[in-house]
């Protein structure tokens, strides 16, 4: 089991460790600063966070010393244009490269856009090729201004296959390393869009992709109206009717191992985003989707109003340790897979994700 | 040589004392604070070199009208000041 938590929130970093069973808040860093996202690095010790300072722009920070001290490394950002160019205003997810690419970091950002860095996020360039695809002219905001990129999926049998979810943009897929892109949301529709566009793969809103890292052909989605599953790569995916509460939702997590199983954590509905009935769930599959459990002992299951948002839910390397970070600065954890809950912090500032590591 | 001084709350994050700069625009100007701490460049400007969109930068007292070049004229003995605009909670 992981004995590290880290939490980015709107106010700071926060890292928890366990003792004795119990998870108690570490260390802090960066506190009154916005941090987007943080990936630690298990190949290196790496850890890296990213910031989204309100006034003076997205920031890149690296830690060789599991956060004692900080390095502030250079920020993806977009080559210069003539005019109206693009400017890097959020960083929506990293994820290492494969495990035969030491020090490659894989970077999706709002403006939708995928950045890579072979040395450690000393440098970045920018992915032309999938910047270019024709269809992200379709692409649009989901709950920012802009499209993102949220999430970046490296096949562990093969490094040069990466999938990413958009929102709003649908999953997109290389097998060559990111020299060619082609979209691979085949079995998605979006209810917000008129048909027959509802059904094209460039609409789709893409909340969060997932893949087992044991199984990398089954992958999750939690889309905006619904929830799908694939079981060949992401070539086609299948509408998971068996959700429940509601099929609505930001985070998903895919057991390591048991391609079977996954978690998630629904809401309302879009124009609705709290807990159903105000009680928090979590909605956990063993069965490959065939059916749901409500997960619920040890949430709020009275007037609670946490959302848990795209990167807001953590599983670690061994299936039973979760975590979990809510808008309203709640962080729960789990150490049986969800059966049961506890509260680890309640007055953090709005979480923005959780990782193990 | 212009003085140009910077909001107190970027010394949170780095160092930019004030200091004096060579420019008879605001762009050459902060250029030339930029090639002595490389670092500011991004806390003030975006990736496509525009004035980030919190940032306020005035001329003795005039706010800078060209956000996208920075053309706006700096003579020898004016003060620059770059600020950040309200925003955030």
């Amino acid at each position: 089991m992981n004995d590290r938590l880290l939490v980015g929130t709107r106010k700071g970093l926060f890292e928890l460790r366990r003792t004795r069973g119990a998870w108690s808040i570490a260390g802090t860093s960066f506190l009154g600063d916005p941090i987007s996202m943080l990936l630690p690095d298990p190949r290196d010790g790496m850890l890296y966070v990213a910031q989204a300072l309100g006034h003076f722009g997205v920031k890149l920070q690296r830690s060789r010393d599991n956060g004692s001290t900080w390095q502030e490394v250079p920020a993806p950002a977009f080559p210069k244009s003539e005019a109206d160019g693009p400017s890097l205003s959020y960083i929506f997810c990293l994820e290492t490269g494969g495990a035969d690419q030491p020090g490659w970091v894989w970077c999706g950002a709002i403006p939708g856009a995928l950045f890579l860095s072979k040395d450690h996020g000393e440098s970045w360039s920018l992915n032309e090729s999938l910047w270019n695809v024709p269809e992200r002219k379709e692409w649009m905001g989901g709950g920012f201004d802009q499209a993102g990129v949220a999430s970046i999926c490296v096949d562990p049998r093969n490094s040069d296959h990466v999938t990413v979810g958009v929102s709003t943009g649908g999953v997109w897929m290389t097998e060559d390393g990111g020299a060619n892109w082609r979209a691979s949301a085949d079995g998605m529709y979006a209810e917000y869009y008129p048909p027959p566009r509802n059904l094209a793969p460039e609409v789709q809103d893409v909340h969060r992709l997932v893949q087992c890292p044991s199984a990398p052909d089954t992958m999750w989605v939690q889309h905006h109206n619904g929830v799908f599953r694939s079981t060949d790569g992401a070539r086609s995916w299948q509408e998971i009717s068996t959700i429940r509460p509601a099929k609505f939702g930001f985070a998903v997590a895919a057991h390591p191992k048991d391609p079977d199983t996954a978690w998630f954590v629904p809401g309302v509905k879009d124009e609705c985003r709290i807990p159903v009935d105000a009680r928090l769930a979590v909605a956990r599959t063993r069965d490959g989707a065939r059916s749901f459990e409500v997960l619920t002992d040890g949430l709020p299951q009275s007037h609670a109003y946490d959302l848990v948002y795209r990167h807001g839910l953590a599983v670690d390397e061994t299936g039973a340790c979760l975590a979990m970070g809510s808008t309203t600065g709640h962080l729960y954890a789990s150490d049986n897979a969800g059966n049961n809950w506890s509260l680890v912090a309640g007055h953090l500032p709005p979480i923005s994700c959780v990782r193990f590591g | 040589m212009a003085r140009v001084a910077f909001t107190a709350n970027l010394q949170r994050h780095l160092s930019c004392p004030v200091q004096n700069a060579l420019g008879q625009t605001v762009r050459a100007v902060l250029d030339h604070v930029f090639a002595s701490h490389p670092r500011l460049r991004s806390y003030i400007l975006d990736d496509q070199d525009r004035v980030r969109r919190h940032v306020a930068i005035y001329v003795n007292g005039d706010r800078v009208t060209d956000r996208d070049r920075l053309t706006d004229p700096v003579g020898a003995d004016d003060e620059v000041f770059v600020f950040q605009a309200l925003s955030g909670g």
